[in-house]
């Protein structure tokens, strides 16, 4: 017979019991990542349902954030007459800002509850207990693949996103004021800076990071049949959120300091 | 005779319920042996720690003459290999077809297989399995005993030595078990594998078992032929039968 005993409180015992488990599985992570037999054709597969699920929803939400983004800071401008500045002011913003956060928050919902649900469904459905007892490895195979396809795939959609972004800008400009491609192109970037591509780089690499992780991780503890998968899924999107938030916030201040 | 798997003393308990206690059992070259028991009673339990995927709390427990208390992972993985696990629910992987399901644990654990040698043990599983036409098929394309059929056929095409089966009958029609028991004979003659079938379901137990052990409270009560064990007037094993075959 074991039975527990509670430490400090039984809701900060399992605060604690998770955080390790979190940190033990991120370990876990780096130590298969660097091992050899890595499963490419598994990794690649993962991009492409990453970047093709999210592409579409990426693509309108970008052109729309642009665009409005534009029209509602031009009356502010206007009042300044400062709507030369308009192209400047909101590159700035989708860079240094808008486009990693807008796409991690749409692919935390899109890929983090997908990839926590798949993981989680083959959890409850012992597939992940059958790879193991045939001797794969399936950290290897589901959570090396996943968290490696997000982390690289989501700073290319933040591209693409920033991009969409811009020709909602361009739209919105061409519509309003007499200017041509290589004017606004030579406006907007005018006062962007290396250290806001490279700001804009790590935080997408970071919060792919988080969504993979946090998918996985969900996923790969669901327990209680149909219903721990739709708790590991939503719990996913959550946590997710949530650590994507903590970040932006902590590598603005850090980034902040090199200006 | 030679034995395969030798369980000594073997404890297991989650939180405070106590699962197996003091369990005792071995299993001998080329017999099928049965284990039945009540649900919870720590079937599947006792074959998940054969197959490493639980740890037993105490005691030995052997398989191959190698013992799995502190055994480091590159020989766990090795000893898996001799293994073959059927799972209750097959557990087939969802994202893909059936031969990409056989090819999963063949292409990642024998290195350096041609494509043909690849296609060739998937066709021989799939004949031996008789489901060849469902090669091509999604496991959601296919009925509960045809998914069984695959799911022992994955296990197979490794050639294990010895075989775990988790309740291979549950969940499926009674023609459909008649075939899945007949599976497992076919397999213990064609493989040479030793194997422990769990299962709660008599007519397999009778069917497919040489010798038949009942858990009661985390431990064997009864071990022997069909006959022997159903034979003894004790009434756990009375109720069971009656269960089985009269209210059945």
């Amino acid at each position: 017979m074991s039975s527990r005993q509670n430490l400090i409180s039984p809701k900060i015992d399992n605060w604690l019991i998770g955080f390790k488990d979190g940190a033990d599985f991120i370990a876990m992570f780096f130590k298969e990542a660097f091992s050899r037999d890595f499963e490419f054709k598994e990794f690649i597969n993962q991009c492409y349902r990453i970047g093709n699920s999210s592409l579409v929803l990426i693509s309108l939400t970008g052109f729309v954030t642009g665009f409005v983004f534009t029209k509602q800071s031009r009356p502010s401008l206007e009042t300044f007459g400062a709507t030369s500045w308009l192209p400047s002011l909101v590159t700035i913003a989708v860079i240094r800002a808008l486009a990693p956060l807008v796409t991690s928050l749409i692919c935390a919902g899109k890929v983090g509850s997908s990839i926590g649900a798949e993981l989680g469904s083959m959890k409850v459905t012992e597939q992940i207990d059958a790879m193991e007892v045939s001797a794969v490895n399936p950290v290897r195979f589901l959570v090396v693949t996943r968290v490696l396809a997000s982390t690289v795939t989501i700073p290319l959609l933040s591209f693409y996103c920033a991009l969409m972004a811009l020709a909602g800008v361009f739209l919105n400009v061409t519509t309003n004021e007499e200017t041509n491609f290589s004017a606004f192109v030579e406006q907007a970037f005018n006062n962007i800076i290396f250290l806001d591509l490279w700001t804009a780089i790590i935080k997408a690499v970071a919060y792919g990071f988080t969504i993979g992780i946090v998918g996985c991780y969900k996923g790969y503890n669901a327990s209680n049949g149909t219903l721990g998968v739709g708790k590991a899924a939503n719990a996913s999107v959550v946590m997710s959120m949530f650590l994507i938030f903590i970040e932006e916030v902590f590598i603005v201040q850090v980034t902040n300091w090199f200006r | 005779m030679n034995k395969v798997i030798e369980i000594e003393h073997l404890y297991k308990s989650f939180g405070d319920r106590d699962i197996l206690v003091d369990a005792n059992i071995d299993v001998y070259q080329g017999e099928n042996l049965v284990v039945l028991g009540r649900s919870g009673t720590g079937k599947s339990v006792l074959i998940k720690i054969i197959a490493g995927l639980l740890m037993a709390d105490k005691g030995n427990v052997k398989v191959l003459n190698q013992s799995l208390i502190n055994i480091s992972k590159k020989e766990l993985n090795a000893l898996r290999l001799k293994i073959g696990f059927s799972f209750q629910n097959s557990a087939l992987y969802d994202s893909m077809t059936v031969q990409e399901n056989l090819e999963f644990p063949l292409v990642r654990n024998i290195k350096n297989m041609s494509r043909k040698e690849i296609d060739k043990a998937v066709h021989d599983v799939l004949e031996s399995v008789g489901l060849l036409q469902a090669i091509h098929q999604m496991p959601s394309e296919l009925s509960g005993g045809q998914k069984k059929r695959i799911g022992i056929a994955r296990t197979l095409i490794m050639n294990p030595e010895i075989m775990l089966y988790d309740e291979p009958t549950a969940g499926l029609d009674p023609i459909t078990c008649i075939e899945i028991n007949e599976l497992i004979n076919e397999v213990k003659e064609k493989y040479h594998t030793s194997s422990i079938i769990i299962t709660h379901d008599l007519t397999c137990a009778k069917e497919v078992g040489d010798r038949v052990a009942v858990l009661f409270d985390g431990s064997f009560k009864f071990q022997g032929t069909f006959e022997e064990v159903f034979k003894d007037k004790d009434p756990r094993i009375k109720s069971f039968y009656d269960y089985n075959f009269i209210e059945n």
